[in-house]
């Protein structure tokens, strides 16, 4: 047998102190994230990522907001509504904002009642969720459509720079394209829930992987992402 | 550092998936072409990468054909010549330094070495080569569009990339556009299952700090990725929206033939900066996986354990986090702002120490061991000191005013196929040689494996010192031929030809390399569970080659690092990571 610098079991375990306990903490056994499942640390590490590309198209809009030598329209005139002969500067996007905001309210109840098992309640709400989302992206498309009857195009615009509808309809589209992504999921999800799958542990069609109520909570995170891009769409591009 | 913590083991919950939670294969199909076994996937990516690599090796050739003797071959005109050197660029790049590394050694060994039975989503890491396998179809199919590939050269920058007058116009450049961000697509769903099995699926004892360096080489090359191709996929978005639908992001009012282009405002050097925030950490996406590699192979072959493993990991860290905040070292001669070449000059000299301490730490493992020339080894010292030769000249490049007149010439593309170019793919054979036995059970012939080294080795340098020179004396890039310019002096002519002479032997003894590989499939010597007599997990397997689930019933459990070599009083001259300490007696 080999001979070799030995253990001794009842010898206690000194934790390092100060940057070497957190070394030590996140390089320790199996896992970095203790309690987190391989699903969710996936779900968060894709976010990064996907955060990375939203700030690359916001970075890449101010740049040629900044090199383009003509005018940059007004957001809240362009954005602007009459209704019922007024004029209102924003009021579409305002209500959009309020509605993708309402979204992860319903999300995060549903995630809650997920954890509870209450199947109905999880399926419901997160269809409401979905509601509110195929709404967003509802309303967007009743904004493109409006700004396309004015002649808004992504090569060229009445009012000035075509960098504002170059970047506008891409930013937009690409964000609305996550949302419907999500709609999409939600909707999956929710009849996953209303079936009963997460409480029977219920095999998915295409990973053979069990089904369990954590899933609500990752797709939640991914909803949760998605209005909290928004946010910053809306300041960025919308009240600047 | 022998740091055992058995008594430590017990003390979390398994996290692993029991071997019934795999999805078995029920046909020949889902075993052998869809098949969710990591290492099947491995070596799908890995044969797509080659095969498509042997394309950019036939269109080195072809250029270098031209470059040495100059209208030769009456079918490259300038057009075709853009078209070859873009596609060499981008698929050697991408395709294949970036999928191999990271979808082929890191499929192969990040479960095994990690005493995992498979990456932690099977069914997302399969659709992750199909998405690649698409990508690389796609870019197949811009040889087959009208008007051919792009010629925009590999960092495509616009304007000229959209331009009428660039080669690829019609078509060229709308797939490759679209190949990337399929590319990216892939990479990403194989990329978060790469780093999230890393961090969260680990076997029992496997700490982050007794990972082999390899699986840190992979995991922080694959963290980079993640991070850094978002840039590349924003930057054709944009410049597939410029091409196709009219959109000004990246050009500016133009005339192109005398005609007044409908573009205007924006910005050509936005896409610099959004190319660059990518293409520089891929340098390290393809970089660092080859540290690790190296690090290992020098460590099993030297029959020593690696001199400052932990070093080793920070050194790793840091190159990553520091790779993100040098781009625009390319962009000197951009236009870019001065007082920006001092920022990035300094982050870039920066990247130096970690780096010099990496191959300290090299050359330090090597002192005094007991180094077996095997094949693996061979290439494990070639990479050294091609990566030693190339990282020196990246600190001329990297100084502002010497970049400056060395930029856009020979010089620089002698920089980097010696630092990004030669050296990983050195690791690449030296890990295929090193690695070939365990996927397939037989050893590669050595006799074929040193012919192919020294000519491979000898080649490169061959080819590649000339070309510095070459560089210095005026030479520039991307020039389908010289003409009669009278600043290049007569004698890079003969070095050109000399070089292309070499480059034709060279690319002609991968051949070589390609029939061993078919060779030992049969005619291979058996190669036993571990012929190397090395200490990661992957040599420890029930089954050579290892079985779906890799482990049959029970996980291993590790006990220490993975760099027990020639430890003081053992029987034999490693312990493998699994192999229990002895407790205490009384």
């Amino acid at each position: 047998m080999v001979d070799l610098p030995r253990t001794d079991p009842g010898a206690g375990i000194s934790r390092p102190a100060g940057w070497e306990g957190i070394v030590a903490d996140w390089s320790s056994d199996q896992r970095a994230f203790k309690n987190v499942s391989w699903g969710k640390a996936m779900m968060w590490i894709f976010l990064l990522s996907d955060t990375f590309i939203f700030s690359c198209f916001l970075l890449s809009y101010m740049t040629v907001r900044m090199s383009t030598v003509e005018p940059w329209p007004n957001p809240s005139e362009v954005f602007a509504l009459n209704i019922g002969g007024r004029h209102i500067p924003l009021i579409l996007i305002a209500i959009m904002t309020f509605i993708l905001i309402s979204s992860s309210g319903t999300m995060a109840m549903a995630v809650n009642f997920g954890y509870r098992r209450d199947r109905l309640r999880t399926a419901i709400l997160m269809l409401a969720t979905a509601l509110l989302g195929a709404t967003f992206v509802g309303m967007q498309a009743f904004e493109w459509s409006k700004l396309i009857a004015e002649g808004v195009r992504p090569w060229g615009n009445p009012w000035g720079a075509a960098q504002f509808g170059s970047s506008f309809f891409m930013i937009t589209g690409f964000h609305g394209t996550h949302v419907s992504i999500g709609v999409i999921f939600l909707i999956i999800m929710a009849r996953k829930a209303w079936r009963g799958d997460f409480d029977r542990e219920r095999r998915g069609f295409f990973t053979s992987r069990k089904g369990n109520y954590e899933v609500v909570e990752i797709t939640g995170l991914y909803w949760h992402f998605v209005d909290l891009v928004w946010v910053f769409i809306f300041a960025l591009f919308y009240l600047w | 550092m022998t740091d055992d913590t058995s008594n430590v083991i017990q003390s979390l919950s398994v996290a692993e998936v029991a071997d019934v939670e795999l999805y078995h294969p029920k046909s020949w199909i889902t075993k052998y072409v869809f098949s969710q076994d990591a290492k099947i996937i491995a070596i799908q990516y890995s044969i797509t990468a080659l095969s498509i690599g042997l394309v950019a090796l036939v269109m080195s050739w072809l250029m270098r054909l031209q470059l040495g003797f100059p209208g030769l071959l009456s079918f490259i005109d300038a057009d075709s010549y853009y078209q070859f050197m873009t596609m060499h660029g981008m698929i050697m790049v991408i395709y294949l330094l970036t999928a191999l590394f990271l979808g082929g050694f890191g499929n192969y060994l990040i479960p095994l070495m990690l005493g995992a039975r498979d990456m932690v989503f099977p069914y997302v890491n399969m659709l992750s080569y199909w998405v690649y396998l698409l990508a690389v179809l796609v870019l197949v199919a811009s040889f087959f569009v009208p008007g051919g590939p792009t010629g925009a050269g590999w960092t495509l920058y616009p304007p000229q990339a959209i331009l009428a007058t660039t080669p690829g116009k019609q078509w060229g450049i709308i797939v490759m556009l679209v190949s990337l961000m399929l590319f990216i697509v892939g990479f990403t769903m194989g990329g978060l299952n790469y780093v999230v099995t890393v961090l969260q699926g680990r076997t029992r004892g496997m700490t982050l700090l007794r990972m082999p360096l390899t699986v840190w080489g992979i995991f922080t090359a694959t963290v980079l990725a993640l991070l850094a191709f978002p840039a590349l996929f924003v930057g054709s978005v944009m410049m597939l929206l410029d091409r196709v639908i009219g959109t000004s992001f990246f050009m500016p009012a133009i005339v192109s033939m005398g005609e007044q282009l409908p573009y205007g405002g924006g910005s050509p050097i936005l896409f610099q900066h959004l190319f660059w925030f990518f293409g520089h950490p891929e340098v390290y996406i393809v970089a660092l996986p080859a540290f690790g590699i190296i690090s290992d192979l020098i460590s099993t072959h030297a029959r020593k354990n690696i001199f400052g493993y932990r070093m080793m990991v920070w050194a790793l860290v840091a190159i990553g986090a520091l790779s993100f905040l040098v781009w625009a070292h390319h962009m000197y001669v951009s236009g870019m702002h001065p007082a920006f070449g001092y920022f990035f000059a300094t982050t870039t000299l920066i990247i130096a120490i970690p780096t010099a301490i990496k191959v300290y730490n090299w050359v330090l493992t090597l002192w005094r061991g007991d180094i077996h020339l095997t094949v693996p080894m061979l290439y494990a010292l070639a990479f050294i000191v091609t990566f030693v030769n190339g990282g020196l000249t990246g600190l001329f490049l990297g100084n502002v005013v010497v970049d400056v007149p060395l930029s856009d010439t020979m010089f620089v593309v002698a920089h980097f196929h010696m630092v990004m170019g030669i050296a990983p793919i050195f690791a690449i054979f030296g890990g295929i040689y090193h690695w070939y036995p365990k996927v397939t059970g037989r050893l590669l012939s050595d006799t074929l494996g040193k012919l192919h080294f020294w000519v491979t080795f000898l080649g490169a340098y061959a080819i590649f010192f000339p070309l510095h020179y070459v560089g210095l004396m005026g030479v520039p890039r991307r020039y389908y031929e010289m003409g009669e310019m009278a600043f290049v002096p007569p004698s890079t002519a003969t070095l050109n030809a000399f070089i292309t002479v070499v480059a034709l032997i060279v690319g002609a003894a991968q051949l070589v390399f390609v029939f061993n590989l078919v060779r030992s499939l049969r005619r291979g010597r058996p190669a036993g569970g571990n012929p190397w007599g090395a200490t990661t997990l992957e040599w420890q397997t029930p089954q050579t080659p290892p079985g779906h689930g890799n482990w049959g019933k029970t996980l291993p459990v590790a006990y220490r690092w993975a760099y027990d070599y020639s430890v003081p009083g053992a029987a034999q001259d490693f312990l493998p990571q699994n192999q229990p300490p002895v407790p205490r007696t009384a």
